[in-house]
């Protein structure tokens, strides 16, 4: 079998799955993205990467255009396209997971500025505000009135991009100054972590300085992650969960999982499992 | 292997199993650097990409 890696940014979680591809006794390339380029009839390019493609792009544009180009070509990649596109997209994501039935806060759209502010009314404030596409945090914010909505929406408006003039809101929810993330290959679970925000911070990513502990599941976290996990298509994820006072509420699944918060604090080579899932899926 | 900082010229150890593609940063001025290439025990960087808008999970 030969596994094949895409990325264009060489990160520590890059390096574990070559190293546990390897050793797994699998042909194993790692292919910088960024170099690639396609005759979009070339039906040869398929056999160039093997049986099975890990998607570990950081951009989110060239994930989803070389995943799609490679499953043109017959490719069997981890994530699909499908999961791809629905996971990069907070909007889809929301909507996918709220269609299932799966626990996930109350959002909004408002399809241009005319209509945030009564769309941040029926919200209720504080609201949360999140670029449609992004990650690590990035531009989400909290409107806690009426005004800083108003300054909030001035800003996305001076940005020359049609997608930063509509806007996805969601509610503030109560919560821990924490959250989980839980990390599925398939049908299991691989790893449960809680995600401290920092001192002055009430964000929980990991790149904006989480720190992280590991704990044990309960039996209806694991149903609502594995709930999620189905809704989005399945795969590789990364299923992140908050604890509100009404119970587990899913916020976001994610496509191309970082790791290194969750290995510091876990037992379990992540990567290892990763990879085992990818070469047990590519065998059926 | 050793390579200098275009920023500041101060050496930046490169891990013995790093690879290209991998993001190196200067200790002094924490520039950051990518692999760009390694044979024969010489190594090039080349100044890491900033991050983009649709860059992350």
């Amino acid at each position: 079998m030969k596994i094949t890696i895409v990325f264009d940014r060489i990160r520590g979680e890059e390096k574990w799955l070559v190293h546990e591809a390897k050793k797994s006794g699998h042909t194993t390339e790692l292919i910088d993205g960024r170099l690639l380029s396609f005759e979009i009839t070339d039906r040869e390019a398929k056999n160039r990467f093997g049986d099975v493609v890990l998607q570990r792009c950081i951009s989110y544009y060239r994930s989803s255009f070389l995943t799609r180009i490679l499953e043109n070509f017959g490719a069997y990649v981890i994530n699909s396209s499908k999961v791809s596109d629905i996971c990069g997209n907070k909007l889809m994501c929301s909507m996918t997971l709220a269609k299932a039935g799966v626990p996930t806060p109350r959002t909004f759209v408002a399809l241009s500025s005319d209509s945030v502010d009564q769309t941040a009314e029926q919200v209720g404030y504080p609201v949360v505000m999140k670029p449609f596409v992004g990650s690590w945090g990035r531009m989400i914010s909290i409107a806690r009135d009426p005004q800083i909505l108003d300054t909030i929406v001035e800003l996305r408006e001076s940005i020359p991009n049609p997608v930063e003039h509509m806007y996805y809101l969601q509610e503030f929810v109560q919560r821990p100054p924490r959250d989980i993330r839980a990390i599925v290959a398939g049908e299991e679970i691989i790893a449960t972590i809680y995600r401290h925000a920092p001192e002055n911070e009430w964000r929980t990513n990991v790149a904006r300085g989480a720190t992280t502990t590991s704990f044990r599941p309960d039996k209806e976290l694991k149903e609502i992650v594995h709930k999620a996990a189905h809704a989005v298509g399945g795969g590789i994820l990364g299923v992140d969960v908050m604890e509100s006072k009404d119970g587990y509420v899913v916020h976001e699944v994610n496509n191309t999982v970082e790791f290194k918060g969750a290995q510091a604090a876990s037992k379990t080579k992540i990567a290892k499992k990763m990879i085992d899932f990818a070469i047990r899926s590519a065998k059926n | 292997m050793i390579a200098k900082c275009e920023e500041c010229d101060a050496d930046i150890t490169i891990p013995e199993d790093a690879i290209v593609g991998e993001i190196v940063q200067c200790k002094e001025c924490s520039a950051e650097y990518e692999v760009a290439s390694m044979s024969g025990g010489k190594v090039t960087l080349k100044p890491a990409e900033v991050a983009e808008e649709d860059w992350g999970e």
